[in-house]
């Protein structure tokens, strides 16, 4: 079954196509890497499947809800940990977890065991009455993802969630997104070839707004003949696959 | 409850920034102190205590518009806002999340003026009840101006417009410091078009149980807070929009 069916998505801010009729499907509890250079359109299409940005053509539909004509409904099925850290400084790391329990209507018992489910998930025992702020890079980006996934999302959107992460902070990551494959949808953005071609299903590479190749990182590879992911990417991106 | 768990981490923020705390409640105190001072040691009545207090109270809330805008601006330098327009927040729930939050700690900073002024001096009667419940009125201005500068501004603009020039403006054209008609002209013109001045003289009139001169003072401050707040919730929803 299809988690997201986008069709003809096309964002232009006025003379310059961030995202130019992008057709893609994207399976249910899949893992898929959207990937590309700078400016390729993969923030631009996260921001428009999560409704934080108007296409200016062409629809999407998660799960079965528009983002063009039904946004409230595209919001109570997903979850997204933003590129830059997205918790609230002042607040420590349990009131962060309560916080989006809150802004998801939760009940304060369901509150409660959520919160409790989380900080043992992700190994926040010792630093739950700290404030987010003062976390580390790796912690916040822990947190981050935590926040994203409290409201028990469908379809969870990573925008380059290890950005700037050190090795061992990045590794304990991927090991937190293998545990959820295959039990919810995710969409990740990446910069990291190696994340990409360790984590993902499927790969989607981007440039100009363009979607070039699809495929899982194996037949990404097959096709540039090559072994490794990287170079793969590179020809793909320079257009040398004929 | 999604507007109740926003506003809480709103007031959480607020109170947990020592520097809110610290310049919001602290400085007008000192200076309420200080002007007091200089007033025991001058042969004319320049700071009196009467007439001093309630303009404190104004000049104090321009930094209520400092620390709102402060607050939002972060937020969406953050990332915060992002992730938290992906949830089922609507607007409401933002506009009110934050400024509710921030009405009772103007009160709370007008209340403390008056505690200060009194051991200074000042006659406690009824009329400070007056003067309390219509400085609501001002408040709502000066958070409703935080409301629109954090829409539209970074940070650090924020800094530089609420910190210098919306402080500023409050000091020089609100007859605080000075009689306008000392100066007169096209500045105590100008000053008359703006809401800094009306809301001194309307809160003079209140405390002195002056309730005669409350008009037209009080179409003045209403009308730029009913302004600013429209002005704010429509920027706020472009900001949301985009």
């Amino acid at each position: 079954m299809e988690a997201v069916n986008i069709k003809n998505l096309t964002k232009k801010y006025k003379d310059v196509t961030a995202v130019d009729k992008l057709n893609l499907c994207i399976h249910k509890g899949e893992l898929f890497s959207l990937l590309g250079v700078n400016g390729a359109g993969k923030t631009t299409t996260v921001k428009m499947l999560t409704c934080l940005v108007k296409p200016t053509d062409g629809n999407a539909e998660l799960l079965g809800h528009s983002i063009v004509t039904d946004c409230a409904g595209v919001k109570s099925i997903i979850g997204i940990s933003p590129q830059e850290t997205a918790v609230a400084p002042n607040l420590n790391v349990r009131e962060n977890l309560i916080l989006m329990c809150g802004v998801h209507g939760f009940s304060r018992e369901k509150s409660r065991f959520k919160t409790d489910e989380l900080i043992n998930l992700f190994g926040f025992k010792e630093i739950s009455g700290k404030k987010a702020g003062k976390l580390s890079g790796g912690w916040q980006r822990r947190l981050s993802i935590a926040m994203a996934l409290i409201s028990e999302p469908e379809i969870l959107f990573l925008d380059e969630p290890t950005l700037g992460l050190d090795v061992i902070a990045r590794s304990e990551l991927w090991d937190i997104i293998r545990s959820l494959k295959g039990k919810i949808t995710i969409i990740l953005t990446t910069h990291y070839m190696e994340e990409a071609e360790s984590l993902s299903d499927r790969v989607g590479i981007m440039k100009d707004g363009v979607l070039l190749e699809l495929g899982t990182p194996d037949e990404l590879k097959k096709l540039a003949g090559t072994d490794k992911f990287e170079d793969a990417f590179i020809s793909i991106v320079r257009g040398n696959i004929k | 409850m999604k507007f109740a768990a926003f506003s809480g981490r709103v007031t959480k923020e607020i109170l947990r920034d020592p520097v809110t705390l610290s310049f919001g409640l602290g400085f007008p105190l000192v200076l309420l102190f200080l002007l007091s001072a200089i007033q025991a040691n001058i042969p004319i009545s320049l700071f009196e205590i009467k007439s001093l207090t309630p303009g404190i109270t104004v000049f104090g809330l321009s930094f209520v518009t400092l620390f709102s805008a402060m607050l939002i601006a972060k937020d969406r330098e953050s990332a915060l806002t992002e992730r938290l327009f992906t949830t089922p927040l609507t607007a409401a729930d933002f506009i009110f999340g934050y400024a509710v939050p921030i009405l009772p700690l103007s009160l709370a900073q007008c209340i403390i003026c008056y505690i200060a002024a009194a051991a200074l001096g000042l006659k406690l009667t009824v009329t400070v009840i007056w003067a309390f419940v219509f400085i609501i009125s001002v408040a709502v201005f000066f958070i409703s101006l935080g409301l629109l500068f954090g829409s539209m501004l970074t940070v650090k603009q924020v800094g530089g417009i609420c910190g210098a020039l919306v402080t500023n403006l409050t000091a020089w054209l609100s007859g605080v410091w000075f009689d306008l008609n000392l100066v007169g002209g096209a500045f105590k013109k100008i000053a008359y078009l703006l809401p800094f001045v009306h809301a001194v003289e309307l809160e003079r009139a209140v405390l002195n149980g002056d309730y005669g001169n409350i008009m037209p003072h009080i179409w003045w401050v209403a009308g730029y807070a009913a302004a600013t707040l429209i002005a704010a919730v429509f920027m706020f929803l472009r900001r949301m929009k985009k």
